[in-house]
């Protein structure tokens, strides 16, 4: 019998294989931030253990950097960024500091300096591990214990989860993107269909996405519950890497394609699930409540909590959200709108945004965050922040947040956003904050009128 | 990692399905970069409000959380497990875990119970309308009992004798040194570094 693509890349990292134990998986990139690792190296350093692979490690700077030039005000967010450089240098880790032009949400920068590649094994203490899966590779989160045991083996004990195809046929229309697609899916599978998981994004409408697009989709497959999603390499893919710092070159690169190439599910392998979704079917998708699953199409309204899969978390949602059942989607009216994130930080993510604002106001606050410094330069030499600015929004450098509003950048108690970011949990954004996930070309045409909006409803 | 065996204890029906990671521990709360004083920011967003089930006199001093489906979803941060058990709690019964949030418990030693929804229902019912409710999470015997109920619940033998002997994950991962070295000698040479 064939073999899935997971299964192909699993079997290539197992360093240990015992009756009745996890295998033991080689670790190909592990990926550092300030938040979940300090209490990593403190227990390397109890332990008296050294990282093994420095070189197959890097760290970057993302969740508490405050958006606004200038140093870090919050002294303890100050003082996690300062211990992460503290054990970067004495681990002897590559570190993309504040200010340094490497710098970035850790999953946007992995992609971009090439070290993210097909078939690898990837991890971070982050759940938006699953991101660089777009690759063909697997990646997925970690808690800090296991961050340690990698800084200290380069390896991981874990059970293969089982296998779960989304064969998503046909084609997006035009205004539907990635974004909406894994909205959709997250709506139809729920938070906890992927769990025990690793996905395969497949079919026509997959294939169709640039790797912008399909990083889009990976990223959030956590919030399907699946620690891991991926989609198997190909043209698209290799024409992104090439020419990346780290990718292969000459020979190197004919062999690793060559590699690459094989990764992909046989004809005959089987997966323990398979979900269907029509993609010429989708239109722009909102969330209405305080988790990713809990989503509709723009075009209809908040629904009624009994008519839903799990009528008391629907009640409670629309109580914090402050929605009333049968309320178009399109009535509702936000105060900021929030473009980045590891979701939808990338270039053509900006293009999407500026695309919109071009020649139009915005009525909101909004605030466009380049996922890396890298996406910052590369908007700045389209112009692309010229047409920001002269919309009205606020141009910021590159970081997390408010994704998470662990910087200064947050939501006050019952302010609503439309935000391209990853979680609509209760708080999120900020304590009391209320958030629509949504496209960048959705977060832009509600900036624009001030309510949740599609580029195609603006005049 | 301290060893779980057997634990007896009362009991907090947490009635709420979704219980994600930034509810357990909110993102303001994991600055920090020590790994103590977390149970301060336990559901410290929901424990305003002075009807909150973590708030009510009767559920003190209990250290079994049973909470409604997917508990755990979203962030990976360890720190809602080391949040759960600095409050006080020993092991979390429901009948989703988040993936991730599962093997956290387990790396720290807080054990994540899986049981049927009706089960787990039943359990909050009880514990509702008895919160002096003792119940027993036995993980020798994979078996949950209380007030002359017990209900089997599933574990793989392997995390079940880490958990009970209370082993160090990266201790026994380095008995392999050879068989990780010997891995890495057969890499493609092609494999990016970050130098």
């Amino acid at each position: 019998m064939g073999r899935t693509l997971a299964e192909k890349v699993w079997e290539q990292h197992v360093v240990r294989r015992a009756e009745g134990e996890p295998d033991l998986l080689y670790i190909d990139l592990h990926l550092v931030h300030e938040v979940t690792s300090p209490q990593a190296f403190d227990g390397l350093r109890m332990a008296g253990r050294k990282v093994r692979r420095p070189d197959l490690t890097i760290a970057t700077e993302d969740h508490n950097v405050p958006t606004l030039a200038g140093p870090i005000s919050d002294p303890v967010s100050k003082t996690q960024v300062e211990t992460l450089r503290k054990n970067c240098a004495e681990f002897g880790i590559r570190l993309h500091p504040m200010g340094d032009a490497g710098q970035g949400v850790v999953h946007i920068i992995g992609p971009q300096f090439g070290l993210t590649q097909p078939g690898m094994t990837i991890v971070c203490g982050d759940s938006h591990t699953s991101t660089h899966g777009a690759f063909g590779g697997i990646a997925f989160g970690i808690g800090t214990s296991e961050v340690e045991h990698v800084l200290a083996t380069q390896t991981l004990p874990a059970y293969r989860p089982k296998t779960m195809a989304i064969e998503v046929s046909g084609e997006l229309p035009t205004g539907v993107t990635a974004k909406d697609l894994i909205l959709a899916i997250i709506a139809k599978i729920g938070t906890g269909g992927g769990q025990g998981y690793i996905v395969e994004y497949r079919g026509e409408a997959i294939r169709k996405l640039s790797m912008e697009g399909r990083m889009t989709v990976c990223n959030m497959s956590i919030e399907a519950g699946a620690r891991a999603g991926l989609i198997a390499p190909d043209e698209t893919t290799f024409g992104y890497l090439k020419g990346r710092p780290h990718a292969p070159t000459g020979a190197a690169w004919d062999a690793a394609v060559e590699y690459w190439k094989s990764l992909a599910t046989d004809d005959d392998a089987v997966f323990d699930t398979v979900v269907e979704i029509d993609a010429s079917t989708l239109t722009p998708f909102v969330t209405w409540g305080t988790n990713p699953g809990q989503g509709a199409p723009l075009g209809t309204a908040v629904p009624v909590p009994e008519e839903t899969d799990d009528p008391a978390a629907a009640r409670r949602a629309l109580e914090y959200m402050g929605l009333t059942a049968g309320t178009p989607l399109r009535e509702i009216a936000v105060d900021t709108v929030f473009v980045g994130s590891c979701t939808n930080g990338r270039l053509e993510d900006l293009r999407a945004a500026a695309e919109v604002l071009r020649g139009r106001k915005v009525v909101t606050r909004t605030l466009i965050v380049p996922g890396s410094m890298l996406v910052k330069l590369q908007a700045e030499q389209e112009g692309l922040h010229e047409v920001f600015k002269a919309a009205g929004a606020e141009w910021r450098e590159a970081g997390c947040s408010m994704c998470l509003g662990m910087n200064p950048d947050t939501l006050a108690p019952g302010e609503r956003s439309a935000s391209t970011s990853n979680r609509n949990f209760e708080g999120r954004q900020g304590k009391g904050g209320r958030t629509h996930l949504v496209s960048p070309a959705v977060a832009a045409a509600t900036a624009v009128t001030g309510k949740l909006t599609a580029p195609a409803d603006l005049a | 990692m301290e060893a779980f065996t057997t634990h007896t204890g009362r009991v907090v029906p947490l009635r709420r399905s979704n219980v994600d990671t930034d509810q357990i521990i909110p993102a303001v709360w994991l600055k920090q970069v020590s790994r103590t004083g977390f149970e301060k920011g336990l559901f410290s967003a929901w424990r305003e409000d002075p009807g909150f089930v973590l708030n009510q006199p009767a559920y003190q001093g209990a250290s079994i959380l049973v909470s409604g489906p997917d508990f755990g979803t979203g962030s990976s941060r360890e720190h809602a497990v080391w949040a759960l058990q600095q409050y006080g709690f020993r092991v979390v019964i429901a009948a989703r875990f988040g993936d991730i949030f599962r093997n956290n418990a387990t790396k720290m030693g807080l054990l994540p119970v899986v049981l049927p929804a009706e089960t787990v229902e039943a359990l909050q019912s009880a514990a509702e309308a008895d919160p002096t409710l003792e119940v027993t999470v036995d993980l020798g015997e994979r078996q949950v009992r209380w007030a002359g109920e017990s209900a089997g619940f599933e574990i793989d033998d392997y995390t079940r004798w880490r958990l009970m002997e209370g082993l160090d994950d990266i201790g026994l991962t380095l008995r392999n040194a050879d068989d990780i070295a010997a891995y890495e000698n057969g890499r493609q040479s092609w494999l990016p570094t970050t130098v």
